[in-house]
């Protein structure tokens, strides 16, 4: 780890100020991931900004009865909230399944969203990567590449994005509040807070330098089941090497809504619209959920060691989508 | 001090354990050093703060094979709170053996492994150490290394060096070719098993301290003895010079039995800085730079006859090290006495990689071996139309089948029928994929256990002080097994006093030296030197008392003898100390030697995505007396883990153009978390083996690995018809013969 300066922000007007006095500051919450990755050399941040006495830990039902998180609320106590066990079980079910107890209780909701891919290499300064030092190359590729991603990489970077909860978030359509350094106060949707590699690996995230999350919105549930299916190499404590997040509702015999995203196999949380189109009015029936499946995965491309990912997927989405639907043809 | 020496030359057949009136060996007495270890208060290496104390980080290779050809040191050093970088040729590349005082690999200039290390950073904090080493700036030559084991099997050759004659390279009976083309079934297959990383939760960690030309030693270390002579040769010392301190050691499955980089360089750097130094490895330097088990590629040829009597067993492995290093992975080691056949084949051959450094893991060679040898044995039970136990039952041999030694005791069909029965074996269906619940698709599995006890030299010294209190010194470690607990049991019986009376002073190379942790000997040869002084000191007790020592009995502090009634303390003086020391002897080379069990497990695989659930475990185990229920207990469920993990989930992986450790990390390192894991049934068979020791006692340590893996991808098969032969298993390697997806989901 090299040595830091240290500020603790009182207040959000602070954070920000000290943010914009220093441009290559980082916020540090829960510190689970950022500290790690200081110690191995792979992050050097010159200063951080803690951002832990902020008041941002709070959880309040909106107007339209959808739910704004704070970006500090941590992992255990969101997937342990009544509110998001009743409304959201999806998203408790993800969160539940990633990582540990100690983990969850200091990770944060902005913190988990911003964590940084697990690629091995990634972790390793002695090797190449775009992602952690643009231009060396891409050591997972031609290396061992089974927990990669297998949509929206490049020849660039092949890494996976590691979060459940933003899985899960993804397909519950949630959107992302940030303040500028300026004070500004902007809303994206989740899937504009990422970016695809392409040939700049290196950039996870559209934040600007200095701009906080400060919550999290998620809109009124859809009606209908939800489920979060994570497949892992062991019971516990891994990460997934897919993961299906999907909500749908079935009235008299058909699909009317559907929502689904996928970890575990792309750079950002995975959606694809194409595919759920596919299923609204359709009576549930294994051979839809094999072409919901084909759609899915029809652009996916995988290295040698994770080809599997791509069957895993398709039986994972097919057997979450029976599951919701209950015993089908 | 008085020695009294038990040589294992005749058969023990009487031991004084067995006539202690209510004795606390082989009770489930709970660890007396547990309330240390969860109040904080036992220290372990890395918690020692002498006065003027700084930390040292070890620099890295970072690439395959070569040369470093220049450090820059500028940037490290000019950083605040940076003593030095040290770059000494007596650091060590490698980590030491397991027996002997030689010097393990040295140098800082040659690399031969990614990560090796190369140097040390020293600042007066970690993380300012930490940081240095960040900036120390190499330049390299890289040169062509090899790092597929598989892709250059054919430059294999036979090791260098039988172990001590404890490996055996090479053995033959019979017409192994012969056998095979009369056999009327067949199995003939390839098993491979990765890489494999120790993972204890203790790093390696040293406090090095100098003065007066003498070397103290904070360390985690199995068998301080011998990484005291080793860091002696490494430094250039007599043994004299040096002290190893290690009462307590967070765990080391084999990682931990000679010297490794982390003592030598801070021992170094100490030397040079003239103030105490401490390096603790990190969780990646750990997985990178100490040792590993290695990887397998193993050939099991088996035939049998109509009978379903084995004709052949031939076993070819084939597994990597580094050049210059001796040990090698004795994968055939169980399979030359677990079944009877006449033809026979053991051989094992060794190709050079630039790899880390293999070493021995808990059960070397037995747990890679038998995690093949017992799915080749289902193959051939299937091959047959034979339940796999009952197969096993008609190869069971009268003598050791290759040499015609008898066994000291062999409780194997006990065990098999025994744990069949604990198990509910019967209402296993012999049809793969038969048995479904739901979503998931329910196997049974099972296996047999084998693990060859040793005995080695140990020494301890029993004193009863004139208050009656009564103390055992001994080198000798306790990892995490109970070895406090089990020598402070067998005094308190022997001696007839309370255990709150009995310290156990553990892990000091100042005191007697034992035969240290490993090979499943510690609990045999430290108990069976304590036996030995407290053998002699009941004698002068009898002496005091004027009662032959036959007609004592202590207990309570007492000695008692008809007509006689003494307190201890009346007896001592002002103390009373032996030396004891337990020998090998011809005993144990006259009979084969070797603790038993079996395993059943029920695995649960998805239909979907092929997950696997081990969902029930029983086994059942024959190892002489259990000197305590509850630690032997422990041990058994822990190895039966790491076999549940060897069959599923660990693999320290290399990446396949440069060695490197990919995955550095217990994250990415899959150990069976307590999730993998069901309530796990041990059960030990009552036994006493008279032969093996004064304690009648077999190893205890390895032997729930041996063998359990392989019933999880036995049962991995029953329960879905695919059997993977490249372990680990993970779901991957079972997508392709799970049901297609339109009935897989189907939940009737
Ligand atoms: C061993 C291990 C296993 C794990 N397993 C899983 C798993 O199975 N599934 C899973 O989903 N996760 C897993 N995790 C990851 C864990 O969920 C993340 O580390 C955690 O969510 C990060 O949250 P944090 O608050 O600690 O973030 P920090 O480490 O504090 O920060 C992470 C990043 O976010 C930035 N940041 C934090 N808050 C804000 C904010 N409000 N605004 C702007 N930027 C911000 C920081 O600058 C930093 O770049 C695992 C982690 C470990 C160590
Ligand atoms: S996949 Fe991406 S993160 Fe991994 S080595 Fe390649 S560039 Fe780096």
């Amino acid at each position: 780890m090299m040595p830091f300066e240290y500020l603790r922000a009182g207040n959000e007007a602070d954070a920000l100020q000290a943010a914009a006095d220093r441009p290559d500051a980082r916020f540090i919450a829960g510190g689970t991931n950022l500290l790690d990755l200081m110690k191995l050399g792979i992050e050097r941040p010159p200063q951080l900004i803690d951002i832990g006495g902020l008041d941002l830990r709070t959880m309040a039902e909106t107007p339209d009865g959808g739910l704004r998180i704070g970006a500090l609320v941590t992992n255990a106590e969101l997937a342990a909230h009544p509110l998001v066990r009743a409304r959201y079980p999806l998203l408790s079910q993800a969160i539940l399944a990633g990582a540990s107890g100690q983990l969850r209780n200091k990770a944060t909701t902005g913190g988990n969203l911003l964590q940084r891919t697990r690629c091995y290499y990634f972790y390793d300064p002695a090797s190449p990567c775009n992602k952690r030092e643009p231009g060396t190359g891409c050591a997972a590729i031609g290396g061992f590449n089974r927990i990669m991603a297998i949509l929206g990489t490049s020849a660039h970077c092949i890494a996976s994005h590691p979060s459940d909860m933003a899985v899960a978030m993804r397909a519950l359509d949630a959107r992302v509040e940030t303040r500028q350094r300026d004070g500004q106060m902007e809303v994206r949707a989740l899937d504009a807070l990422y970016r695809l590699p392409g040939e700049t690996p290196h950039i996870d995230h559209t934040l600007a330098p200095g701009e906080l999350i400060t919550a999290v919105v998620l809109p009124a549930p859809l009606n209908g089941r939800q489920r979060y299916r994570k497949v892992r190499d062991r019971a516990s404590y891994a990460f997934a090497l897919v993961s299906v997040a999907a909500t749908l509702a079935v009235e008299d015999g058909m699909i009317v809504q559907a929502a689904m995203a996928f970890g575990g196999v792309a750079p950002m949380p995975w959606r694809d619209r194409t595919a759920e189109a596919l299923l609204i009015g359709q009576t549930p029936s294994q051979a839809l959920f094999e072409r919901c499946a084909d759609a899915v995965t029809a652009e996916a491309q995988g290295q040698g060691g994770n080809d599997f990912k791509i069957t895993l997927l398709r039986r994972t989405l097919a057997a979450c989508l029976t599951d919701l639907t209950g015993n089908v043809p | 001090m008085t020695e009294a020496i038990v040589k294992m030359d005749t058969p023990f057949a009487d031991s004084l354990l067995d006539r202690v009136p209510a004795p606390l060996v082989g009770t489930e007495l709970p660890r007396i050093d547990g309330p240390r270890k969860v109040t904080g208060t036992a220290r372990y290496a890395a918690e020692h703060f002498p006065d003027g104390l700084v930390h040292g980080v070890l620099l890295r290779a970072p690439f395959g094979c070569g040369r470093i050809t220049k450090v820059d040191p500028a940037e490290a050093l000019a950083m605040p709170g940076v003593l030095a970088v040290i770059r000494d040729e007596r650091m060590v590349r490698n980590g030491g053996g397991f027996a002997g005082a030689a010097a393990p690999v040295q140098g800082v200039e040659e690399v031969a492994y990614f990560g090796q290390p190369i140097g040390l950073v020293v600042a007066d904090s970690l993380e300012r150490a930490r940081a240095a080493a960040l900036c120390v700036r190499l330049t390299f030559e890289t040169a062509p290394g090899v790092f597929d084991m598989v892709a250059s099997r054919e430059t294999a050759l036979p090791p260098t060096d039988d172990i001590f004659g404890l490996f055996l390279i090479h053995t033959e009976q019979g017409d192994v070719a012969h056998a095979a083309s009369e056999a009327s079934a067949l199995v003939d297959a390839v098993w491979q098993t990765p890489s494999q990383s120790h993972a204890a939760m203790e790093p390696h960690a040293s406090v090095a301290i100098w003065q007066d030309g003498q070397l103290t030693l904070h360390g985690s270390y199995q068998s301080p003895v011998v990484t005291r002579d080793q860091l002696a040769t490494v430094m250039g010392l007599e043994p004299t010079q040096v002290r190893i301190l290690s009462p307590f050691v967070g765990g080391g499955f084999g990682g931990k039995l000679g010297v490794m980089p982390e003592a030598v360089a801070a021992a170094i750097a100490a030397q040079q800085l003239g103030r105490p130094v401490k390096v603790v490895m990190t969780r990646q330097q750990v997985f990178e730079m100490t040792g590993r088990r290695p990887m397998t590629y193993q050939r099991l040829r088996l035939g049998a006859d109509a009978a379903g009597q084995l004709t052949l067993v031939q076993h070819d492995t084939i597994t990597d090290q580094l050049t210059g290093e001796v040990f090698f992975e004795p994968a055939g080691l169980a399979t030359h006495l677990l079944y009877a056949g006449a033809n026979r084949q053991v051989d094992h051959k060794v190709v050079r990689t630039n790899k880390l450094l293999g070493v021995s893991m808990r059960a070397p060679g037995e747990a890679v071996g038998q995690l093949a040898l017992e799915c080749a044995m289902d193959e051939l039970a299937e091959a047959l139309n034979l339940d796999p136990i009952e197969f096993r039952l008609r190869n069971e041999p009268e003598r050791h089948p290759e040499t015609g030694v008898p066994f000291s005791s062999r409780a194997l069909v006990a065990c098999l029928k025994q744990g069949a029965a604990r198990f509910g074996w019967p209402t296993r269906s012999r049809d793969p994929g038969a048995f479904r619940d739901g979503e998931w698709l329910v196997g049974y599995g099972m296996s047999s256990a084998a693990r060859g006890n040793l005995f080695g030299p140990s020494r301890a010294r029993v004193r009863i002080e004139g208050d009656g209190r009564v103390t055992v010194e001994t080198e000798m470690t306790d990892i995490g097994t109970g070895t406090y607990t089990i020598l402070a049991q067998i005094v308190a019986d022997l001696l007839g006093v309370e255990l709150a009376q009995v310290d156990v002073r553990l892990g000091d190379t100042d005191d007697p030296a034992s035969a240290g942790s490993g090979g499943s000997w510690g609990a045999t040869t430290s108990g069976s030197a304590v036996y030995a002084a407290c053998s002699e000191l009941r004698v002068r007790l009898a002496a005091a008392a004027g009662a032959p020592v036959d007609a004592i009995t202590l207990a309570g502090g007492v000695l008692t003898a008809p007509g006689i009634r003494r307190p201890i303390t009346d007896l001592v003086g002002n103390g009373l100390a032996v030396e004891g020391v337990a020998q090998p002897g011809e005993s144990n080379t006259r009979l084969n030697q070797t603790s038993y069990g079996a395993h059943f497990c029920e695995v649960r695989v998805h239909a979907v995505t092929g997950e696997m659930r081990v969902a029930r475990w029983s086994s059942v185990f024959a190892a002489g007396r259990i000197l305590n229920l509850k630690t032997a207990t422990s041990q058994a469920i822990g190895g039966i883990v790491l076999g549940i993990g060897g069959a599923l989930t660990e693999e320290l992986i290399h990446d396949p153009r440069s060695g490197k450790v990919v995955n550095r990390d217990l994250g990415e390192y899959h150990v069976a978390v307590h999730a993998d894991i069901p309530a796990i049934d041990v059960h030990f068979l009552e036994e006493r083996d008279s032969v093996a020791n004064p304690l009648l006692a077999k190893g205890v340590g390895e032997l729930g690995v041996c063998g359990a893996g392989a019933a999880v991808a036995n049962a991995v098969y029953n329960a879905t018809g695919v059997r993977v032969r490249e372990f680990p298993i993970t779901l991957d390697k079972l997508l392709h013969g799970l049901p297609p997806l339109t009935s897989a989901t189907s939940r009737t």
